[in-house]
């Protein structure tokens, strides 16, 4: 167990220790880990590690270096298994959150029909739709939408309303990467299940945040990427039900997720979780996942979330201090503050706050049918992790007060 | 030029003019306009542009949408900038536009109020917004050039 102190913490990250905590001569406030997160030296001394010291294929060689890459790639998957508390063989990499859902969608055509329901809600990232979009139209099922309830939350009895005997499929994010509400995944999860729905956790935004037990919330699939939280890039994780990854049809095919195959066409596959891992896989990225997993689970979640909850707390007094925001999601337990400058448009503040130093995102969040629930063309949106600090939290809150002067971005140096 | 449009001062009243007073802001639905929609997934706008060319001149510039002060501003100055100007002419010049933008020597006498957007570039991810209107004419452009191959 270790002590979270942002400071101590930005010694391990390149990104702020090797730059001197600063970008082109500013202080370094990034505010933008929704969309991704600095990694660590342990975690790129693990991508190094599979490239300077035991590069090989897995699950092909049978020589002795090979066996060293199997080896690393294995011990990967049992911390990953562990991390959410899943069985080993019920873990299957993919490139990231967006391959993991776009499996699970197309590996249930053979399961949807037509009249079959979707339930998705409208505040779900693209990942989380347009691959339901494809398989609604390859179906004939159909996608059926929750919405949010005046304070940006869902709630239990409209989601009741929403299910009914024709649903077959409930896939939402645990968080949602704009309005940053946590579901209560378990609840859900067992009104889906009492329908005969699978549930699919897209767990993109919580993953990185809180501890998730698969069991505990018994969710059918589940869905994260790695460079979300403090892991390489091209890097995810498929969580499903061991029976479930056996009943789903691979998406993809070719080297390593088959058993045999002849010219007649016949094809049998390989056992899960290798079925649904076709192709040489990103094996520095794996390792490098580990190493993230690892030091997240040094400093634990209990301190990561109270850390988030400080800085969000600081950052919407300040900004509903500075008198000229709105901000959508002033309640929601998770380090995501949602909001806009009384008329100035979202990009404009985002490229003002930039001029600034200040790192946050604008626009809709890939969320696109969002907007019309918050009445909003696009919000600004910053977000925390386990570096920021409250200097960071401050340096927002001090350039939002004149962000009406957002032009000052192009006509100041 | 009777006064330098450089003055930063001047060149932002400019930019928040247009932002705030729209110019040529309006929809139309004759079919003898070309539409053109220009939307991105990595930023908000959302910028209907409708052009009428008649004899290869362009007779009438209107449009509509939502954007950041930037691409509204910017399109609101293109659509007074390119009327009744030839295809040829306005290609003109949106390529000293596009020379401003990339931060090279430019002609400023061609593009009257669109100099207010030669600092765009110190936001480089901007730049992109300042010329969502000019890439939308170009495929005006193409479109009408189609036109006329169909109608040979």
């Amino acid at each position: 167990m270790r002590k979270l102190d942002p400071y101590q913490i930005r010694e391990d990250f390149p990104m702020y220790h090797e730059h001197n905590s600063s970008f082109k001569g500013k202080p370094l406030v990034y505010l933008d880990n929704s969309a991704t997160t600095f990694k660590p030296y342990p975690v790129i001394d693990s991508v190094n590690h599979y490239y300077k010291d035991i590069t090989a294929n897995t699950r092909r060689g049978d020589y002795s270096l090979a066996h060293e890459a199997d080896v690393a790639f294995e011990a990967s998957r049992k911390t990953v298994a562990k991390f959410l508390n899943a069985e080993t063989d019920e873990i299957c990499f993919t490139s990231g959150d967006t391959m993991a859902l776009n499996e699970i969608a197309y590996g249930l055509i053979p399961f949807l029909h037509e009249g079959d329901e979707i339930l998705l809600s409208i505040e779900e990232h693209a990942s989380n739709i347009l691959p339901w979009f494809k398989v609604a139209e390859i179906t004939k099922a159909f996608i059926r939408y929750l919405p949010l309830e005046e304070d940006g939350r869902i709630s239990i009895e409209t989601y009741k309303k929403y299910l009914n005997n024709h649903t077959k499929v409930v896939s939402l994010a645990s968080v949602s990467n704009v309005m940053g509400y946590p579901l209560p995944v378990k609840e859900l999860c067992a009104l889906a299940h009492e329908k005969g729905a699978l549930y699919i956790d897209d767990a993109a935004q919580s993953v990185p945040h809180m501890k998730i037990d698969v069991k505990e919330t018994d969710v059918d699939f589940l869905a994260f990427s790695a460079h979300k939280m403090l892991g390489p890039t091209g890097i995810g994780v498929l969580y499903g039900k061991r029976d479930l990854l056996e009943k789903i049809s691979p998406t993809f095919y070719g080297g390593e997720m088959n058993a045999r195959f002849d010219k007649e066409g016949n094809l049998s596959y390989d056992d899960i979780p290798y079925r649904l891992e076709a192709g040489t896989q990103n094996i520095a990225g794996v390792l490098g996942l580990k190493s993230a997993i690892e030091y997240l689970e040094e400093i634990g979640f209990e301190q990561i979330h109270q850390h988030e909850m400080a800085l969000k707390k600081r950052a919407v007094e300040g900004l509903l201090q500075n008198g000229n925001a709105v901000i959508y999601n002033s309640e929601s337990e998770s380090g995501i503050v949602t909001f806009n400058i009384k008329d100035v448009f979202a990009q404009d503040v985002a490229t003002y706050l930039s001029s600034k130093g200040v790192f946050v995102r604008s626009g809709q969040h890939c969320a696109k049918i969002l907007p019309e629930h918050l009445k909003t063309q696009g919000t600004v949106r910053a977000s925390f992790y386990i570096y920021n600090t409250i200097e960071d939290v401050d340096a927002l809150i001090k350039a939002c007060q004149t962000a009406e002067d957002f032009l000052d971005a192009f006509f100041l140096e | 030029m009777p006064f330098s449009l450089n003055d930063p001062a001047l060149m932002r009243e400019m930019i928040l003019d247009h932002y705030q007073n729209p110019r040529n802001y309006k929809t139309v639905t004759d079919p003898s306009y070309i539409d053109i929609h220009m939307d991105s997934a990595s930023c908000i706008d959302d910028i209907y542009i409708q052009v009428k060319i008649e004899n290869n001149i362009i007779t009438d510039c209107k449009w509509h949408g939502k954007g950041c002060a930037i691409s509204m501003s910017s399109t609101s100055i293109m659509s007074e900038l390119i009327l009744n100007m030839t295809i040829d002419q306005a290609k003109e010049v949106m390529a000293e536009f596009n020379k401003m933008l990339a931060g090279e020597t430019f002609d400023e006498d061609k593009l009257g109020e669109a100099v207010c957007f030669q600092r765009v570039n110190n936001q480089p991810s901007r730049i992109t917004c300042a010329n969502i209107s000019w890439r939308g004419l170009q495929k005006a452009f193409l479109e009408e050039e189609k036109k006329e191959h169909e109608h040979r």
